[in-house]
């Protein structure tokens, strides 16, 4: 199918392809049908973690309480309906694997990469089909070992999502580390390694692939956005890889990676020379760029939700891809702000902090930047729209707290507090999870060619607005008052009493916000096939999606791929009587493109 | 019961789902509009993007007042701690008015220029002095926080040895904590988890032969003389766990295969620390809700909880398996005297070995 790169024409499109049932839905190398099967996998996984988040919610408050819906789910995990501590860490670990890595990475870059990449480029399809056919059944086939890791005898891997060894290495020291933890690996590693195949192709297909006049310059914010997210993969995930991969060598082959010196149950064991704190500076190598992995695609779409939906260009356009390009570039080198307490010299404390804070600045141009395109727009409030102000409000509230955990001063009495679960929930949780979902409202139509409900759509988004805020907010406060996180019960320690109240109020807030996303759920499977049928350009947008027909077809456009005659913002411009102009409408005699 | 009323609750909302949907469906069968917003809706949700304002700003002031006298702003127990609170809020500070003020903007541009029809947007792409103000804000204002916060840093991870220090290990294991005191020579023996001989009651794996363990103490209980600056020297036998001492703004992860450290100087004693007015009111405040809970758990005919009286304690903070969250140990902070008295209660190591 790469062979639809060729810019030329197609007369005998639609003809050279007998496609069957498993080529259209099952095993195909369409990259809109690829988005799709990334969508409703991630949302399938996305369920999995919300009810998981739900679970540890209700423990938090109701610690000591028998619960039916504990019983009902958990089985022999809650005996009378009261949770087991190990299930509790491994609700808490899987919840985070499925989240960070199944839903925000898989399920929300995977969909819009997947999606727009070809079509905003002006490409008819991926620069491999096949890879990118190879790279989604990688991902499916990682979320089936996921979900059955669930069902391990001794439980899932319960050593948090960051599987510190040596708890994550040894299965004497916790259950979760026989059988859950091998899985979990094996699931990973694959995850990894279709990551890396859709990060190639996406890289190739926009460096290679765009369409006449479709310079670097002229491109749509959300390809920048995954352009750059698929660097960012390329360069971390291979740590991540070579970090399980010797995590898996300590636990089967007895090498001393990460291990040394361990006395456990009653013996001596022989590692010896490893050090723990080398698996948290791989792990973080990784780790901290998947917060970018997970938040810029959010933000691209984001960008052009609101300039689209402002009926006005994005401000700023080459500020918001410096900051793109900055963020990547300083998300690769602040990890240890993760570990300014394990152990390193305090001296590298130092380093992180400063490369931390300076992430801060490229955060604030595109704060501001989102805010000044509001200004004087005429805003349409479409539920994607709404969904695109939440980002930028929650990313503001979650990424100031940012300021005071890259303090490496200030850490060390926050670190592993509630305070940090706020900051991370709100920062990336939350903001990702609102760029998914603007990104699902936005480009349903394009997807499926029909219209999501925009009443449901807005009782969705101010329901979880408000939740997400009641949920989050006063989880900060709990953090400052020194509540750790990963507790299975603070009813060992008297002094936290007076915050169980405080619980109590943010697991109702959760409960709520996660019952209202079934709104989103139904509004989601009943438009596929019986919403509203769509326009081709229901938002009038510039974009070069919505200058393809309505009904998928191969290679994307009858005929010749349309040209780019300008950039991607020309929103309400001076000279036209349209609101809009497409970027596939050349320039007017006299009309001159943007400096930018 | 709380099972009974979740279930309801979540009965409840589903049903209100099922009904607002249904209601929602027949509004829109004999609509023909699409379902692009119109000039309705973006008057209603501008309201409620200030609507939703207000309620940031509401919930925002709810939690300052009603959760913001924290531990954490006052109440340290040790030398540096100020220090850190005085960073602490100084970035709070900071925090409050750059969220206050962004968020507005935010919120009522998104009200003011809700769409209308027929109006058209300005063509407003690029400012590079605005862009620039707003680069160069942040720089300074960062700039001026990363140096204070690097001071800071430095000052409290920089353990200066010419204070001679008391120097104690702190030792975990899953689940619980030890510390090891260095007797009258004030020197921690050597030690491995490879000589731990639980026959002999060598439980932290002392090196028997070396001089300086012999008269090392080991207790379940950390008690600190007060102005006396300690450096602790962290070690595990099992797996990661760390030592958090929020009161004393303290915290350092145990890791086994070396030994990291943590240094710090106590200012305040228990006793002390009991009587400050705001440990007063916490511990009245939580000593009611003990009651009521107590209440509740005697009516079921379950044991009533303890009177709950303030002590320092020492945290476990990092995931560390099952009984992660009960792995705890009281720290008290007396008289140089009291501490006196204490310790030479306590069993010297060659005296507490079992000899076979």
């Amino acid at each position: 199918m790469s062979a639809h790169a060729d810019t030329h024409d197609h007369d005998d499109h639609g003809h050279h392809h007998k496609e069957t049932f498993v080529t259209k839905y099952i095993f195909s190398q369409d990259h809109k049908m690829i988005a799709k099967q990334y969508l409703i996998t991630g949302t399938i996984m996305g369920v999995v973690g919300v009810i998981m988040s739900l679970m540890i919610r209700m423990q938090i408050a109701w610690p000591e309480e028998p619960n039916v819906i504990f019983e009902a789910l958990l089985g022999k995990w809650a005996p009378d309906g009261v949770m087991d501590a190990d299930i509790y860490l491994a609700l808490v670990t899987i919840h985070g694997t499925i989240m960070v890595f199944f839903v925000l990475t898989a399920g929300l870059s995977g969909t819009f990469s997947n999606l727009l990449i070809p079509l905003q480029i002006g490409a008819r399809d991926m620069a491999s089909g096949l890879l990118n056919m190879i790279s989604y059944w990688m991902f499916f086939l990682s979320s089936v070992i996921m979900v059955i890791s669930l069902f391990v005898a001794a439980g899932p891997a319960a050593a948090g999502w960051t599987i510190y060894p040596p708890l994550s290495a040894l299965p004497m020291a916790q259950g979760g580390s026989g059988m859950g933890m091998t899985l979990w690996l094996v699931s990973m590693a694959i995850f990894i390694a279709s990551s890396l195949l859709g990060s190639l192709n996406y890289i190739v297909t926009v460096i290679n692939l765009r369409t006449k006049g479709m310079s670097m310059t002229r491109l749509p914010l959300t390809i920048w956005a995954f352009f750059v997210t698929a660097i960012i993969g390329v360069v971390s995930f291979p740590v991540l890889l070579s970090a399980a991969l010797l995590l898996i060598m300590d636990r089967s082959f007895g090498t001393s990676f990460f291990l040394s010196d361990i006395f456990l149950q009653g013996e001596v064991l022989h590692y010896q020379g490893g050090s723990p704190v080398l698996f948290e500076h791989l792990f973080w190598f990784l780790g901290h760029p998947e917060v970018y992995i997970v938040i810029l695609p959010a933000m691209g779409l984001v960008s052009e939700i609101i300039a689209t939906n402002s009926r006005k260009p994005i401000f700023g356009y080459r500020a918001m891809v410096a900051a793109i390009l900055a963020i990547a570039f300083l998300s690769t080198i602040v990890w240890g702000h993760h570990m300014f307490i394990s152990g390193m010299n305090p001296f590298l404390g130092s380093v992180f902090t400063f490369t931390t804070l300076l992430i801060a600045i490229p955060s604030a141009i595109k704060a501001f930047n989102w805010i000044t395109t509001l200004w004087k727009g005429n805003l349409q409030f479409n539920t994607a729209m709404l969904f695109s102000i939440g980002l930028v409000s929650t990313f503001i509230t979650g990424g100031l707290t940012g300021i005071i955990l890259g303090d490496s001063a200030l850490d060390i009495n926050v670190h592993d507090t509630y305070f940090v679960v706020a900051h991370f929930h709100l920062v990336m949780g939350i903001s990702a999870l609102y760029g998914m979902f603007a990104g699902i409202y936005h480009w349903f139509p394009k997807m499926f060619g029909r219209m999501l409900n925009k009443n449901l759509g807005y009782i969705h988004f101010w329901v979880t607005a408000v939740c997400a805020y009641g949920v989050f907010f006063p989880m900060h406060f709990i953090g400052m008052a020194g509540l750790p996180r990963r507790y299975y019960t603070n009813s060992n320690f008297p002094l936290f009493d007076d915050l169980s109240n405080v619980n109590v109020i943010i697991t109702i807030f959760a409960l709520i916000g996660g019952a209202f996303q079934l709104v989103f759920l139904w509004n989601f499977f009943y438009s596929i096939f019986y919403g509203k049928k769509t326009v081709q350009n229901p938002w009038k947008s510039t974009t070069l999606e919505w200058t393809a027909p309505i009904k998928h077809i191969h290679g994307n456009w009858e005929g010749e791929i349309p040209h780019v005659h300008r950039w991607a913002y020309d929103y309400s411009k001076p000279g036209h009587d349209d609101d809009f102009v497409p970027q596939n409408i050349p320039l007017k005699e006299g009309e001159e493109e943007l400096q930018h | 019961m709380t099972a009974l009323l979740t279930i309801i609750v979540l009965v409840f909302i589903t049903v209100a789902i099922w009904q607002m949907v249904k209601i929602f469906d027949l509004a829109n069968a004999n609509n023909e509009n699409t379902q692009v917003a119109n000039d309705k809706d973006n008057r209603v949700n501008g309201y409620l993007m200030l609507g939703f304002l207000a309620f940031i700003y509401v919930i925002t002031i709810v939690c300052i007042v009603k959760w913001g006298d924290l531990p954490l702003m006052s109440n340290s127990a040790s030398a540096h701690g100020p220090k850190i609170d005085n960073l602490m809020i100084i970035s709070m500070v900071l925090i409050f008015i750059v969220q206050t003020i962004t968020q507005f903007l935010l919120y009522y541009f998104a009200f003011k220029y809700k769409g209308e029809k027929g109006r058209k947007a300005l063509f407003y792409a690029d400012n590079d002095k605005l862009e620039f103000i707003w680069t160069i804000i942040p720089v300074i204002v960062l700039a001026g926080l990363i140096i204070y916060g690097l001071f800071t840093w430095s000052e409290i991870m920089n353990v200066n040895e010419d204070d001679d220090p008391l120097v104690i290990e702190l030792y975990a294991q899953q689940f619980n904590w030890k510390a090891r005191y260095g007797g009258a020579d004030n020197t921690l023996g050597k030690a491995n988890v490879r000589l731990i001989d639980i026959d002999k009651a060598n439980i932290l794996g002392l090196d028997e032969s070396d001089p300086n363990a012999q008269d090392d103490i080991i207790t379940t209980e950390l008690h600190l003389p007060v102005g006396k600056p300690v450096l602790f020297k962290m070690r595990s036998q099992d797996v990661l766990h760390s030592a958090y001492m929020p009161h004393f703004r303290a915290q350092m992860n145990c890791v086994p295969g070396m030994i990291t450290q943590f240094g710090f100087t106590p200012t305040i004693t228990t006793a002390e620390m009991r009587e400050t007015p705001e440990m007063l009111e916490k511990v009245a405040n939580i000593n009611k809700i003990r009651l009521e809970k107590s209440k509740m758990l005697t009516d079921k005919g379950e044991e009533a909880l303890d009177r709950y009286e303030f002590d320092y304690l020492l945290l476990c903070n990092k995931i560390c398996g099952k009984s992660h969250y009960n792995m705890q140990m009281k720290i008290i902070v007396e008289s140089q005297e009291d501490y006196d008295a204490w310790i030479k209660e306590q069993k010297l190591f060659k005296n507490s070995l079992v000899q076979n």
